[in-house]
């Protein structure tokens, strides 16, 4: 069977969507209410999934005093209670519309070092949710044998 | 191919403890849930049937059946037990979300007997859940195979 574990954290940012690829009319026809010069705000929810062998002394793919400390320093602290656009500096150049969002925690997390980060998903509001997953290696299947 | 899920909610009690270690190491590697004394959860169980309609019921397999099942094979071992003492298939296992549902995947596969058994999703809270698939699942690069 194939294991794969899931946290879900929080965290509310504000941002704005609106490009320099674009004029004012542009940004305004595209990105609609999310324009909105002063930006505006979400209480997002992100989930992380791992995978990876189950360790037999500790029953865990990784332990979450691991984990949860990882994912605090790399997102949820420098993401939690800021402006995305200004105050997270990939986002000084790309717009942050949770896809962008959505890719660029990827980047942060797949560095961990105790499992595979398999899948990062993140819910912008209850009815929007954005999910990314590991390119998979040609048949390879997701998870753990056990 | 359809998939049908149902959900069940339990409540058990655990704690970890690994006897190869000293009981300063148990305290830094488990941490609070290391508590001698044990704590619960309210644990959701999500059981994901795959196979394709009867063409004289409409249906995959019977609900009812499903029920049942989960009733007996989960519902009956581990609801409102200490999963440390009261459920033998944990015996010598520390009783984490990804060794939980191992077990109950093992439980489970064999019954499922119309369709079978897809995905099994173990909640131990809200936020923390552990996804149990086939072997033989090949990632979809959606997530599945466990993820979703």
């Amino acid at each position: 069977m194939n294991l794969a574990l899931t946290r879900r954290y929080r965290f509310s940012a504000s941002h704005r969507l609106d490009t320099p690829h674009f004029s004012a009319d542009e940004n305004r026809r595209i990105y609609g209410k999310c324009n909105s010069p002063y930006g505006h705000g979400h209480n997002y929810a992100l989930e992380v999934t791992i995978t990876g062998p189950v360790n037999s002394e500790t029953g865990m793919i990784a332990n979450l005093a691991d984990l949860d400390p990882f994912v605090e320093r790399e997102v949820i602290k420098p993401f939690d209670h800021k402006y995305l656009n200004e105050d997270v500096a990939a986002f000084q150049s790309l717009v942050p519309t949770t896809e962008n969002v959505c890719r660029e925690i990827f980047r942060r997390l797949e560095k961990f070092p105790a499992a595979r980060v398999e899948r990062v998903r993140i819910e912008e509001t209850s009815k929007n949710s954005f999910e990314i997953a590991r390119e998979l290696e040609p048949g390879e299947a997701i998870g753990t044998r056990t | 191919m359809i998939r049908i899920t149902r959900k069940i909610e339990f409540s058990a009690a655990h704690f970890y403890h690994n006897p190869n270690f000293s009981a300063e190491e148990n305290r830094r590697i488990f941490g609070k849930c290391n508590n001698p004394h044990g704590h619960g959860h309210n644990y959701a169980l999500e059981v994901t049937i795959a196979g394709e309609p009867d063409p004289a019921t409409g249906m995959v397999l019977d609900l009812k059946d499903l029920k049942d099942i989960l009733q007996r094979e989960i519902m009956d071992r581990m609801d409102h037990r200490h999963l440390n003492y009261e459920v033998p298939e944990l015996a010598g296992q520390i009783p984490t979300c990804e060794n939980i549902a191992a077990v109950i995947w093992n439980l489970l596969e064999p019954k499922i007997t119309s369709g079978k058994l897809d995905r099994i999703r173990l909640y131990e809270s809200p936020d923390l859940f552990v996804d149990c698939t086939a072997a033989s699942t090949k990632g979809n690069g959606s997530g599945a195979g466990s993820s979703r």
